[in-house]
């Protein structure tokens, strides 16, 4: 048996598998966050360095891993748009920039909250840190260049080639300023944890990365559904959906 | 290839033709490492501690105006659609130009920073390092702005998204160059760093060019 590997980068399919597929991840996602969340707050035991402090990298490390592994992706689509010139991919890289730069902001954010208890500062200048900070202004300069391009086509594919430079920099970025910092101030912070969690602690972190992995495809989806229409306004198979969607 | 040398040689030429376009990147470098002079204590301990790194901020900042209009002019006459149609490669056109734009515009800054460096009171090592680091260094930036002036070439807000888009990009150099020169101040030795330098700077002088070109061609469908 053949198969169509591009079967769904005809738009109409692909709107309708998404909007099959977006729901399911979304109620996917809520039971997985109820879940983890129930997990790491009430059934991991208490931590005996860090006290109850530590119980955010329930949220941390799941939002770190994503923020990461989402830029992948999108230079992944970004390289498929380039290659086979199929509008999905484009729209898909599009799609998954939002979501990226908010799981970056979010493992700021709880990196800091949880940086004050354990090292007695918000911030340091440690590399994963600061390589953090920098993917999330490759991600603003994302949005930023999508803004500021009129032209759609051109708008995808300036994205992509940016994209593909930025992941290009990304290791480098990272090994740079990982030198640079050991240079500088030494190991005075260890970001690394104790190697032996209870197992109940690393089970609360998995199912809380399924939950964002399942937050971020049903969003993205989602989001995509609602560029497609943006875009393909004029086509035949929007027209009939948006005259579904009045009756 | 004699084409691109032909190209190399009429960008020399209008870069000649109008030194102060050339030059105000240098202005701005001299400006700026007087600013960062002026806004901290002139304890000649503090300035040696900052000097390199803002030496090398100042560079990388004026590096940003190097490339600012590196394909503007060409692309609002007509002249880059031209140079498209033209059988010279793509990728070899931006890097005649870039390496134009760089003699014209950082190399006068490369040469004026070590007078800079005596402001800050590099030690003569350091002082020597600093114009081969920025030489490298600036290099290497001018290549891989390129990609980004490709990127944002007659767009709304062009110079702000330049920056943006650019400034992440720049983290690795800034980090050697800045750190090869504090290595030779403080004399914990600056090998491996410079070597670093050397390698980002051929490795963006050779790939840089072709993510340019394939930016240009998107720029001028």
């Amino acid at each position: 048996m053949k198969i169509n590997w591009f079967y769904f980068s005809s738009p109409p399919r692909f709107y309708a598998l998404a909007g099959r597929l977006s729901p399911l991840f979304f109620a996917l996602a809520l039971l997985l966050t109820t879940l983890g969340l129930y997990l790491g707050f009430f059934v991991a035991p208490t931590d005996f360095q860090q006290g109850e402090g530590y119980r955010i990298i329930f949220v941390h490390v799941p939002v770190s891993w994503m923020s990461m592994f989402i830029y992948l992706v999108i230079a992944f689509w970004s390289a498929m748009g380039l290659v086979m010139k199929t509008r999905i991919s484009m729209v898909m890289a599009q799609a998954l920039v939002p979501t990226g730069a908010l799981f970056t902001f979010l493992s700021l954010w709880t990196g800091a909250l949880w940086g004050k208890p354990m090292w007695g500062a918000w911030w340091v200048w440690d590399a994963r840190l600061t390589s953090e900070l920098i993917l999330l202004f490759l991600y603003l300069a994302l949005m930023a260049l999508r803004a500021a391009i009129d032209d759609e086509r051109r708008a995808d594919r300036a994205c992509a080639l940016f994209a593909l430079v930025g992941v290009v920099n990304v290791p480098v970025i990272y090994f740079s300023v990982k030198w640079w910092n050991t240079l500088h101030q030494g190991a005075s912070v260890s970001l690394t944890r104790a190697p032996s969690m209870a197992s109940t602690m690393l089970f609360g972190m998995l199912v809380m990365a399924l939950a964002a992995w399942a937050y971020t495809i049903a969003t993205s989806l989602k989001r995509a559904r609602t560029l497609l229409l943006e875009r393909e306004g004029d086509s035949e198979w929007a027209r009939r959906q948006f005259a579904g969607d009045a009756r | 290839m004699t084409l691109a040398l032909v190209l190399f040689k009429r960008e020399c030429a209008l870069v000649l033709r109008k030194p102060g376009d050339a030059l105000s990147a240098l202005f701005f470098f001299v400006l700026c490492a007087t600013l960062f002079a002026l806004s901290i204590n002139p304890e000649p301990q503090l300035l040696r501690a900052l000097g390199p790194g803002a030496l090398w901020v100042c560079a990388l900042l004026s590096s940003l105006i190097v490339v600012g209009e590196l394909f503007e002019g060409d692309w609002r006459d007509g002249t880059l659609e031209q140079l498209l149609l033209s059988p010279l490669p793509l990728p070899a056109m931006v890097a005649a130009k870039a390496l134009a734009r760089w003699l014209g515009s950082a190399l006068p800054l490369v040469l004026v920073s070590p007078l800079l460096g005596l402001q800050f009171e590099l030690s003569g090592s350091a002082l020597l390092l600093l114009p081969l680091t920025l030489a490298l260094g600036t290099l290497a930036l001018v290549f891989v702005g390129s990609i980004g002036a490709a990127l944002t070439l007659g767009l709304r807000s062009g110079s702000m998204l330049l920056s943006l888009l650019l400034l992440p990009l720049y983290i690795p150099v800034l980090i050697f160059g800045a750190l090869a020169v504090a290595g030779a101040q403080s004399g914990s030795g600056f090998e491996a760093e410079l070597s670093i330098l050397a390698a980002l700077c051929l490795l963006s002088v050779f790939f840089a060019p072709f993510a340019s070109a394939a930016c240009l061609e998107l720029a001028c469908e």
